[in-house]
């Protein structure tokens, strides 16, 4: 039964992010592209994926939890403990480290999810900030003072392909019956049950499964910077997420996507202006919110199908 | 057959018991209807039948097997269906969705084949939306496809809600207040509907209702509820006559 169907517009996907990586490649082989905006470049990659995966929780399924810090911690320590002190690969590393960032959320997904709205953020917010505890006071990898002299072995093809995964599997997920019980049990969670739908299942898998990546996004950024600590990953940084999925709009993986990148870059071209940045992103963000409460894509993705004029199929993002 | 029987079914929310040994035997095929006061308990029996509530004592036997104790998601894949009184679509979402997540527990594909779009993915998506355009067609709500649940007119989201209830493929229809905001016309089109709706799908059904033109005009057999205790049970002609219904309803001393 393992039939491969490539459509026109999935060969239109795929070409376009071919495009993007070469051209990301030859900019960067060709010495175009400086180290301050190479540093931008993976912070970018790495906020993409952190801020699709948080969707899937908090926009898709409606829990707004306020920890994937926590699980990005673990995705970085883990990580970093497997090429740091036992040599092995950084892909393994990769892998362990989103797996053991999954098995977080499915330990914290089971007791908590039963808690809404404001009450699992609090628990979420509460995991994080354990998280956070725990890491200082394990000798082992550093306490307080953290790890250093991570080997930097993201680069550019590494940070593209997780991107890429990360996006093909959260979309693909929720264009299956399996998303549609997910955003069921957004729109009315008693409606959902009743039709059948087992909502804790549920729930935990999309917790499980955005804390797997948040995982990916903590071993890249571990990787790329040399040095990870416990002030690394706070609930400041959650709320950065949580910021850029609202911006993007709530549900939207190409709104995330595109306040991910958005905020990325204007963070860093404000980067000189010190004091003033602050103010500057603040009021940023007030005025889109102000214009569009519901998120710069509202639930609506942005799809290659008006393109391709295909009615009818399932939609697909258009990737990056 | 019973389909459906309760045995001295009984729930109590601290000293307060809503629900006091209600006896309920639904025969296969069977329709009928739930009447009774406000506050007499009839929603509580159904949250009570779809596993939102756990009984305090008594037992609910479903195909002669016991349902206490499930959640109401298996409850739904033990084939029991309902509709809310106060609507419950998922409003934000277009029509077809609505009915395509009423087939999720039908889906036989797996996560994994979604994410790496095997085989089963395609052949099991495909299945679903044939399905629920059938069913759309049916109820006459293709034309609303891609329309938000919300933006439906009240009678046409009281219709997809049962269609959406009909496309998890129940054995039994629990409908809680059909034709509650229904002019008189829409009411007479619901009777017709249920009453096709019964013999096309095979159905069973036990509904909730005040509208007693409704309610004597296509149930069977009906029970009537009092302070969460059925005092009378039987077939149109003979609960319209019953004092006790009559004294429920009306007070003591009211006129006939």
């Amino acid at each position: 039964m393992k039939k491969m169907r490539i459509s026109k517009k999935n060969l239109i996907a795929l070409a376009g992010a071919l495009a993007i990586y070469f051209l990301v490649s030859g900019l960067l082989s060709l010495g175009m592209i400086s180290k301050f905006q190479e540093i931008n470049l993976m912070l970018l990659g790495i906020n993409i994926i952190l801020a699709v995966s948080l969707n899937l929780i908090v926009g898709v399924t409606g829990q707004l939890a306020l920890g994937h810090a926590g699980f990005m911690a673990i995705g970085a320590y883990v990580s970093a403990i497997f090429t740091m002190y036992l040599d092995k690969p950084f892909l393994l590393a990769i892998i362990l480290g989103a797996l053991a960032a999954a098995l977080a959320g499915i330990i914290i997904g089971l007791p908590t999810l039963r808690l809404k709205g404001d009450y699992l953020a609090i628990a979420t917010l509460g995991f994080g900030e354990i998280i956070r505890g725990i890491t200082i006071n394990i000798d082992y990898i550093g306490g307080a003072a953290g790890m250093i002299g991570i080997p930097r072995q993201t680069n550019w093809p590494y940070l593209f392909v997780m991107v890429v995964f990360t996006i093909v599997v959260i979309v693909n997920f929720l264009n299956s019956t399996h998303g549609r019980a997910c955003v069921a049990i957004r729109e009315n969670e008693i409606a959902a049950e009743t039709m059948g739908i087992n909502t804790t299942y549920y729930k935990v898998l999309a917790f499980a499964m955005g804390a797997f990546f948040a995982g990916i996004g903590g071993a890249l950024y571990a990787h790329y910077f040399y040095l990870i600590q416990p002030t690394t990953f706070t609930f400041l940084r959650s709320f950065d997420i949580l910021v850029m999925v609202v911006l993007g709009g709530l549900g939207s993986m190409t709104g995330s996507i595109i306040a991910a990148a958005g905020i990325t870059i204007v963070n860093a071209a404000l980067q000189d202006l010190a004091v003033l940045r602050m103010v500057i992103y603040a009021v940023l963000l007030i005025v889109v919110m102000v214009f569009r409460p519901q998120g710069l894509m509202g639930t609506k993705e942005f799809t290659l199908n008006r393109w391709v004029k295909k009615r009818g199929e399932v939609s697909e993002s258009a990737g990056n | 057959m019973n389909l459906l029987e309760t045995k001295d079914l009984t729930i109590s929310f601290g000293g307060l018991t809503a629900v006091a040994n209600v006896n309920l035997n639904l025969k296969k095929g069977e329709l009928a209807g739930l009447i009774g006061p406000n506050g007499a308990g009839k929603t509580t029996i159904f949250n009570l039948l779809t596993g939102v509530y756990r009984p305090t004592s008594g037992d609910i036997r479903f195909e002669n097997k016991s349902i206490v104790g499930l959640k109401p998601y298996q409850i739904t894949q033990r084939a029991i269906a309902r509709t809310f009184q106060n609507i419950r679509l998922f409003n934000e979402l277009s029509v077809l969705d609505n009915i395509r997540i009423a087939y999720h527990w039908h889906s036989n594909y797996s996560v994994l084949s979604s994410i790496l779009r095997l085989g089963a993915f395609h052949k099991g998506e495909k299945e679903i939306r044939k399905r629920s355009e059938k069913l759309l067609e049916i109820f006459n709500l293709s034309r609303y496809r891609d329309e938000k649940a919300c933006n439906l007119p009240y009678g046409e989201q009281r219709r997809l809600e049962i269609a959406r209830a009909l496309a998890a493929k129940p054995k039994l229809l629990l409908l809680d207040e059909p034709a509650a905001g229904m002019n008189p016309q829409e009411t007479r089109d619901l009777m017709d509907l249920i009453n096709w709706v019964r013999q096309e799908f095979n159905l069973t059904i036990l509904l909730i209702e005040h509208d007693m033109t409704l309610v004597m005009g296509i149930c069977e057999h009906i029970y009537v509820l009092d302070y969460g205790q059925v005092i009378a049970e039987g077939k149109p002609e003979d609960i319209r006559n019953n004092e006790r219904v009559i004294e429920a309803y009306l007070g003591r001393g009211g006129e006939r």
